[in-house]
């Protein structure tokens, strides 16, 4: 399992984390990262700590649980 | 931390040819601490090469992005970043938290699903493009006749730009981006570009049209006098690096077909020829440590994107164009808060563009060798001067 959180206020709207896993983050009307859904399955996961890595204003935590 | 002074190489340093970054960077990337440079104008600063430097480059508070900060260094004899006071809203010359005010009114534009919405009309243009090469005959210059209109046409499209001053705004741009442009030469560019801004600013203002510029002064977040920063540097940004990654993978793709049509390869190729590997400069506003390296206050930095993404500990065999790799974490557009506003949108007009090139035109091949292509060395950003090519004359 891994739990995801954003720092919208860091979020600078580079839109990776929605190239990288588009089923776990959407941009909002402002253009900034929110979470669609908590990732289901490995690949997911991964996607998700893809977008982790990749984010570049470090908006984006995945934190394995 | 390593103090010892090594003699300082040149810079910018020569590409050897297609499409590698300098020989000198994979030295660089093994050498402990950073390596020290000397600019065109005299100034010294610091080469960082490693991924792992150059990201943290691009996020430590205490580097700044500012030229009005103390040995801001200078990147051409002349010339540089210009600040606030040369050109009020060019927003990539300004620190958290001045810069987020920009940034966060332009990221709706630019968002993966506004993007997406704006391909049927990229679409339009590069159909419309390859009509008139096909029209035209069977061979053209592809840069100045594909890989340059089609980004200057969208940039246009969005911000409100007349086609008809194409050829104006694509000549001053192309005098900021070359190295050896004199001072005069520069600031005479930025001005017309200024003033004509100004000029479309005005005319938005009294007939608002449905278009980025008309959007931002009803939004008022960005000032009148900063709007002119903005679209110039909207524009700029809009066409001239997007144009060099067109060519430069148009060539890369007509040997390796079986990757034309794969948006893997879209990523590789800006991974593989980091265009954008001058653009970056900063200073250290406190000392800071970076890779080993004691920077003092008031140093210039470097951050060479080309160097981190040939960095062997992140991207194996990075030398070779492989679109099976994961390239997403090349920081070809940059990292931190200034990473291209515009990468999602460069990244669909790339992909159109190698589509439908060649599937309208299967035949295309280059109509010199690859060894003869003319590359920018006098460029602040790599790309190709033309890029002769021809077709069969049966096509279409």
């Amino acid at each position: 399992m891994v739990r995801i959180s954003v720092d919208t206020e860091r979020c600078v709207g580079a839109g990776q984390c929605v190239l990288s896993a588009p089923d776990v983050f959407d941009q909002d009307d402002h253009g900034i990262v929110t979470v669609l859904e908590e990732p289901a399955d490995e690949p997911a996961r991964d996607a998700a700590r893809q977008a982790g890595l990749v984010c570049p204003s470090q908006a984006i935590t995945v934190a394995e649980s | 931390m390593t103090t010892t002074d090594r003699c300082p190489v040149a810079f910018p340093l020569r590409r050897p040819g297609r499409p590698f970054p300098p020989v000198e960077y994979a030295d660089f990337r093994r050498t402990e601490g950073l390596v020290k440079s000397t600019l065109p104008s005299g100034v010294p600063v610091w080469l960082v090469t490693r991924h792992e430097d150059v990201r943290t480059v691009l996020t430590d508070p205490r580097i700044s992005s500012n030229p009005s900060h103390p040995g801001f260094p200078r990147a051409a004899k002349t010339g540089g970043v210009p600040s606030q006071d040369q050109v009020p809203g060019w927003f990539v010359a300004l620190d958290p938290p001045e810069h987020g005010r920009f940034r966060k009114t332009l990221i709706p534009e630019f968002t993966v699903r506004k993007v997406r919405e704006m391909r049927p009309a990229i679409q339009q243009i590069v159909d419309a493009r390859i009509d008139a090469l096909l029209a035209a005959g069977n061979t053209a210059d592809l840069i100045a006749d594909f890989a340059l209109s089609v980004p200057s046409l969208v940039i246009s499209d969005l911000l409100g730009v007349p086609h008809v001053d194409r050829d104006f705004f694509e000549a001053k741009t192309r005098v900021l981006v070359t190295l050896t442009s004199t001072d005069a030469e520069r600031e005479s560019a930025t001005k017309a570009l200024m003033r004509y801004l100004n000029r479309l600013i005005t005319i938005k203002q009294r007939r608002p049209g449905d278009d980025l510029i008309s959007r931002l002064l009803a939004d008022g977040t960005i000032s009148r006098q900063e709007l002119t920063g903005v679209s110039m540097l909207l524009l700029i940004a809009g066409h001239e690096t997007t144009a060099n990654n067109i060519g430069l993978g148009v060539v890369t793709l007509l040997s390796n077909p079986r990757w034309i049509g794969d948006e893997r390869a879209v990523e590789e190729l800006l991974r593989y020829y980091s265009v954008a590997d001058l653009v970056a400069f900063r200073v250290a506003v406190e000392d800071v440590e970076i890779g080993g390296q004691l920077i003092a206050a008031g140093e210039g930095i470097v951050p060479l994107v080309a160097a981190a993404n040939h960095d062997g500990t992140v991207f194996d065999r990075p030398d070779e164009f492989d679109p099976e790799r994961s390239a997403r974490s090349h920081v070809a557009f940059g990292y931190g808060v200034h990473q291209c506003l515009g990468q999602n949108l460069v990244r669909v007009e790339m992909d159109i563009a190698y589509r439908t090139l060649f599937s309208r035109i299967p035949t295309l091949e280059l109509a010199v060798p690859v060894e003869e292509l003319s590359l920018k060395y006098d460029g602040v950003l790599f790309g190709l001067h033309e890029l002769p090519v021809r077709w069969s004359s049966t096509e279409e």
